[in-house]
C-alpha cells in the first residue's frame, strides 16, 4: 500500500489551539449543571492520631449549606481494599477518604461541606470545629531510614532492581578512581496549572462525571468499584486537563468526595481543591541516594553500586525504577544494587514526570561527572568511553540506541568544545560560567490500545479512542496519523478522545500514549481503506478495476492508481457508489511479546547546560539548555520540541528550585502554595535547543514510535549540577541548588549545614 | 451601541441583603450585577456570567492564570473584589477575537505553540495584551522579566516569548512608514 506522508513526521499547528488561546477549552471543575453544588475539602491539620470530635453545627447553620460529610455520616462504600485499587495502585491498602477517625496524613481531607456556592461553602468549612488526639508521627526520612525495608510485593510494572552482577566490593576496592557520595531531594509536588477538580453531573440516578484525570477509564472503574455502580450509570470525560505529569494517574480524593456527594444528595456536585490541597497527594518521594563507582587507569568504569532509600505513606508501599537506570547506562561489569522504602505520615507518592529516573540518573550522572574528573577525562569523553552497547541488566540488545549521536549533536550545537576543564576557570564579570552534560533514559513503552475510525461520503474522518491529552499533543498527533492513514486533508478529521465510553485505551502517562493509541489508529485507518478500496474495486465500471491496494494512493480524499491519476475515484464516490453512509473500522493494536522477550527498548538524551553563577550572591542562572534526544520517529515536530522544552524546563525546576518543605514539628509541607513552592517563571528560562537525531527502531512500535514526553527531564538536574560545580568548584548533591548551598564555596571554606541536609563528602 | 444583559441569580437566599449593585461592561457586553462583597471578579466571571476562559490557578495571586484586562490594564482577577470594579471595562480571553477573528496574539501563540495544556494561555496572552499596551517590552529580557507573573508549568516559556516577539515585530513594521 502506498503511504504518503504528508502530515506525519511535519510540524504540524496543535489542533485544540484555537479552543485554547480563545478560552473555549473547558476544564474539569467548568462544566455547568442544573442546581449545581459545591463542595470545600476540610483538611486535617495533625499528621497522625484520631479525630476526636467533629462539630459541625456553626457550619450547617450557614445558610446555603446543604450537607456536611464526615466520617460520621458517610456513604457506605466497598469493603474491600481491591475495590479501592486503581489501574496503577502500588500494593497496600488505598486511601479511602472519609473512612474512619484515623488521621494518617497532615492535609487528609476530613469532611466536606456542600454548599449552593463556592463562597458559602469556603465560609462554612472555616466554621468546622475538631478535636484530635495526636500521637506521634514519622515525616524525617533521615530518621526513618533505619527501618527502611525492601518492598515485600512488587508493583506491578515497575521492575524491582536486577540481580547484582560480577563483584562490585572486590572490583570497587581495587578501582584506580573511586566516588562515593550521598545524593538527596526532598518532596516534589506536581503542581499542574490546573487544580483537580471533579464536576458531577446527577441525572436520575445516571453519573457524567467531568473530571480531571489521564485515564477515563481508570476514574470510571475506580468510582463502579468503590460505590458499587453499573458502568452504563458512569461516564467520565476529560476533553481537557490543564496539566497533571503524574497527578491525575490515580483517581485522587476529590472525586470519590463529588461521587458521594452527588449519590447522597441526589444532585449534580463540583468539588475543586484549593492551591494548598495540591500538597495533600501525591508528590515525588523524597529519596537518599549513595552511589559508589569504580574507574580503573583507562578511565574505564569497572564497579558500580546503586542504593537507594525513599519516602512511602504508612498504608501502601509506592515504587518507582531509581537504581536500575545505574545498571544499563554504562557498560560496567560488578554492579549492585538496592532500592528500599522507608513508612513516613505523608500521602502515599506517586508517578511524577519520568518517576524514578531522574531521581536515579541525578545520582548516577552527578558520580560520573566526579568520575570523569578524577580519571582526568573530560565528561563527554568519559561516557563514550563508557558506551553500553548493550542492556547488560537484561543482556538484551537495544532495539535502537543513537545515543552517540546525541552525544556528537548535542557537543557540536552547545559548543562543548570551548568547554575549559577545570573549574573555575571561565568567567565573564563577576559571573561564574559553567559547562555541564549528563545522559538521560527513559522506556521506550507500548500498551495494548484500541481506536475506532469512522470515514463519512464527505469525505471527513473520525477516529475516537478512550485516551487523554494533557497538554501533549494526543489530538494534534492523532489527526495526523488519521489524516495520512485515510489520505484526507487534517481539517476534515476530528478527534475524539477522553470518553469512558469510547474504545479501549490506556491512561496517558509513561511516554506511552503516542506508540500505543497512534499504532490503533494507524490499524483503524489502514482497515478502512482495504474497505474503500474493495468497495471502489467492486464497483461497475470501477477505474481501479484489476488494481492491487499495494498500487493504490490515498491522497487528499481520493483513491488514485499510483503514477496514473487519471484513474481514481473519491471516498464520497466509493461510499455512494456503495449504498453505504459511513465507512468504521475499530482495531487493537499490542505490544509485540517476543520483541519484549528479545529486545530493550529505551529512549536517550543528552543534555548540555550552561550556568551562569554570581560570584558575590550565589545565584545560578541555566543560561542554556541543549537536549539532544533519540526517541524513535518523531511525528510532530512542534509538539514534540515543546514536550521536549516542557521537560528540559521540569528539569531545570528540579535542578534548582523545588523543594516541599517538611516541617517535622508538625509533619507538614510548609510551603504549600506557588509563591513558596518555586518553579521556573518566565524570566528562569533562557535559551533552550532540542534536537531529535535520526533514530529508526522497527521493534519499540510499529509506527516506530518512542515517546517523547519524559525523556526531557531525565538527566537534566545533572547536567545543571554538573555545570555549577565546573562553574563554580562547589559539588551541591542535594536538591534543589539553592544560593546558601552554592556560597559557602564561593565565600572561602565549606561552612557546616544541617546534618540532615548535608551530603555526604567524599 | 453595547449590548445589555442582566444577570441576577441568588446565590444563597441569606446574602440577598448584602448584595451590592454594580455595572460591569464586560467583552463589551454591559451587565447590571448584584454581588456580594466578598466575590472576586474572577468568581463573577466564571461562576455568574459563565466566562470559563480566565482560569483559576491559584486563588492566591500567585500565578497569573487569572490575568484580565481592567480598563486596558492587566490585573489578577483573583485578588481583585468586584465591588471595587463599578464601572469598570473588563476585557478577557473570551473578548480579544474581533467578528472571528483572533487577535495576533493568539495566532501568534498558536503559531509558535506557546501552551501545552492550555490551563495558564487566557492570562498569557491578556498579559502579553496588557504588556504590549504599556509599551515597556522592547528586548527579549524585558518580555521575560514582564512576563515573569504568569506561571505556565508546562513550561512553554521559550515560546511564549518567541510568540510575544513575533507580535512586537509586526507591530514595529506596521508603525513603519
Amino acid at each position: 500500500m502506498a503511504t504518503t506522508q504528508t502530515y506525519v513526521g511535519t510540524a504540524q499547528r496543535r489542533v485544540d489551539g484555537p479552543l485554547k488561546v480563545t478560552g473555549a477549552a473547558k476544564y474539569a471543575g467548568e462544566y455547568k449543571a442544573p442546581d449545581l453544588l459545591h463542595g470545600r475539602v476540610v483538611s486535617s491539620a495533625i499528621a497522625h492520631g484520631t479525630i476526636e470530635r467533629i462539630d459541625t453545627s456553626k457550619a450547617l447553620a450557614v445558610p446555603g449549606v446543604v450537607r456536611i460529610f464526615t466520617h460520621e455520616n458517610r456513604r457506605r462504600t466497598a469493603w474491600f481494599d481491591s475495590k479501592y485499587q486503581d489501574q496503577v495502585a502500588p500494593p497496600g491498602s488505598p486511601f479511602r477518604p472519609l473512612y474512619d477517625k484515623t488521621i494518617h496524613y497532615s492535609g487528609q481531607p476530613i469532611a466536606l461541606v456542600v454548599a449552593d456556592s463556592f463562597e458559602t461553602a469556603r465560609h462554612a468549612a472555616s466554621l468546622i470545629e475538631i478535636e484530635y488526639r495526636l500521637e506521634s508521627h514519622q515525616t524525617d526520612l533521615a530518621v526513618e531510614e533505619q527501618r527502611a525495608y525492601v518492598p515485600p510485593k512488587k508493583r506491578s510494572g515497575i521492575d524491582p532492581p536486577p540481580d547484582d552482577r560480577g563483584d562490585f566490593a572486590k572490583a570497587f576496592a581495587a578501582a584506580k578512581y573511586q566516588v562515593q557520595a550521598d545524593y538527596y531531594h526532598g518532596a516534589q509536588h506536581h503542581n499542574p496549572m490546573e487544580p483537580h477538580a471533579s464536576t458531577v453531573v446527577w441525572n436520575d440516578g445516571k453519573l457524567t462525571v467531568y473530571d480531571k484525570i489521564q485515564g477515563v477509564q481508570n476514574g470510571q472503574q475506580y468510582i463502579t468499584s468503590v460505590f458499587g455502580l453499573s458502568a452504563d450509570d458512569v461516564q467520565v470525560v476529560s476533553p481537557f486537563v490543564g496539566g497533571a505529569f503524574g497527578s491525575g494517574l490515580r483517581p485522587q480524593y476529590q472525586l470519590f468526595l463529588a461521587v458521594m456527594a452527588a449519590l447522597e444528595l441526589k444532585r449534580s456536585v463540583r468539588v475543586t481543591l484549593s492551591r494548598d490541597q495540591m500538597f495533600t497527594f501525591t508528590h515525588r518521594p523524597e529519596t537518599r541516594q549513595t552511589m559508589s563507582l569504580g574507574a580503573d587507569e583507562n578511565g574505564k568504569l569497572v564497579a558500580l553500586r546503586h542504593a537507594a532509600v525513599a519516602g512511602t505513606s504508612t498504608f501502601e508501599d509506592y515504587q518507582e525504577v531509581v537504581v536500575n537506570w545505574s545498571g544499563l547506562a554504562y557498560h560496567c561489569d560488578n554492579v549492585s544494587f538496592e532500592y528500599k522504602l522507608a513508612k513516613l505520615h505523608t500521602y502515599t507518592p506517586g508517578d511524577m514526570r519520568a518517576p524514578g529516573a531522574p531521581t536515579g540518573m541525578f545520582a548516577l550522572e552527578s558520580a560520573i561527572d566526579e568520575l570523569a574528573e578524577k580519571a582526568g577525562v573530560d565528561p563527554l569523553e568519559f561516557r563514550i568511553r563508557n558506551y553500553a552497547e548493550k542492556d547488560l541488566n537484561e543482556d538484551k540488545p537495544f532495539s535502537s540506541k543513537e545515543l552517540m549521536a546525541c552525544y556528537r549533536q548535542g557537543a557540536e550545537r552547545f559548543g562543548w568544545s570551548k568547554r575549559q576543564p577545570a573549574p573555575r576557570s571561565m568567567r565573564e564579570g563577576r559571573e561564574l560560567i559553567g559547562y555541564g552534560m549528563a545522559t538521560g533514559i527513559w522506556e521506550a513503552q507500548m500498551q495494548e490500545a484500541t481506536a475506532r475510525a469512522t470515514v463519512q461520503a464527505d469525505g471527513k474522518v473520525e477516529v475516537a479512542t478512550a485516551t487523554s491529552d494533557i497538554g501533549t499533543g494526543t489530538y494534534t498527533i492523532l489527526a495526523q496519523l488519521a489524516a495520512d492513514g485515510v489520505g484526507v486533508p487534517i481539517e476534515d478529521v476530528t478527534v475524539k478522545i477522553a470518553d469512558s465510553s469510547l474504545p479501549k485505551s490506556p491512561l496517558e502517562g509513561g511516554s506511552w500514549t503516542a506508540a500505543s493509541v497512534g499504532s490503533a489508529v494507524v490499524l483503524a485507518c489502514q482497515t478502512l481503506r482495504q474497505q474503500l478500496f474493495e468497495h471502489a474495486r467492486g464497483m461497475e465500471n470501477s477505474p481501479l478495476a484489476n488494481e492491487a491496494l499495494e498500487r493504490i494512493e490515498f491522497r487528499n480524499g481520493r483513491l488514485a492508481v499510483q503514477n496514473d491519476p487519471s484513474r481514481s475515484l473519491s471516498i464520497g464516490e466509493v461510499l455512494r457508489a456503495a449504498g453505504v453512509g459511513q465507512l468504521v473500522a475499530e482495531e487493537k493494536s499490542t505490544p509485540d511479546p517476543k520483541v519484549q522477550k528479545s529486545h530493550a527498548r529505551y529512549t536517550h538524551i543528552a543534555v548540555f547546560a550552561e550556568v551562569r553563577v554570581d560570584e558575590e550572591l550565589g545565584l545560578v542562572r541555566a543560561t542554556r539548555l541543549v537536549g539532544a534526544v533519540a526517541a524513535g520517529r518523531i511525528l510532530n515536530l512542534n509538539t514534540a520540541r515543546s514536550q521536549i522544552i516542557g521537560g528540559l524546563v521540569f528539569g531545570q525546576a528540579m535542578a534548582l528550585e523545588e523543594h516541599s518543605e517538611m516541617d517535622h514539628h508538625f509533619g507538614r509541607f510548609m510551603n504549600h502554595n506557588i509563591a513558596e513552592y518555586h518553579i521556573p517563571v518566565n524570566a528562569d528560562i533562557h535559551e533552550i535547543d532540542v534536537i531529535f537525531v535520526e533514530e529508526h527502531d522497527v521493534m519499540a512500535s510499529p509506527i516506530g514510535v518512542k515517546g517523547v514526553g519524559e525523556i526531557g527531564i531525565v538527566g537534566t538536574a545533572a547536567a545543571i549540577a554538573n555545570a555549577v560545580h565546573h562553574a563554580t568548584g562547589k559539588r551541591v548533591r542535594d536538591l534543589p541548588i539553592t544560593m546558601d548551598k552554592v556560597m559557602p564555596e564561593l565565600d572561602g571554606p565549606v561552612a557546616p549545614m544541617n546534618a540532615s541536609m548535608t551530603s555526604a563528602q567524599i | 451601541m453595547q449590548a445589555t444583559d442582566t444577570v441576577a441569580k441568588p446565590i444563597s437566599a441569606a446574602d440577598q441583603a448584602q448584595r451590592i449593585p454594580i455595572t460591569l461592561t464586560v467583552n463589551g457586553v454591559a451587565h447590571q450585577l448584584e454581588v456580594e462583597p466578598w466575590t472576586s471578579l474572577l468568581d463573577l466571571l466564571r461562576e455568574q456570567l459563565d466566562l470559563t476562559g480566565t482560569k483559576k490557578g491559584c486563588d492566591h495571586g500567585q500565578c497569573g492564570a487569572c490575568t484580565v484586562l481592567v480598563d486596558d490594564r492587566r490585573v489578577n482577577a483573583c485578588l481583585t473584589l468586584a465591588v471595587m470594579k463599578d464601572g469598570a471595562k473588563v476585557t478577557t480571553i473570551e473578548g480579544l477575537a474581533e467578528n472571528g477573528k483572533l487577535h495576533p496574539l493568539q495566532d501568534a501563540f498558536i503559531e509558535h505553540d506557546a501552551f501545552q495544556c492550555g490551563y495558564c494561555t487566557p492570562g498569557q496572552i491578556c498579559s502579553a495584551v496588557g504588556l504590549l499596551k504599556e509599551g515597556r517590552a522592547k528586548e527579549r529580557h524585558e518580555i521575560r522579566e514582564l512576563m515573569s507573573g504568569n506561571l505556565c508549568r508546562c513550561g512553554a516559556y521559550v515560546n511564549i516569548v518567541a510568540a510575544i516577539e513575533h507580535v512586537l515585530s509586526q507591530g514595529e513594521q506596521e508603525a513603519r512608514p
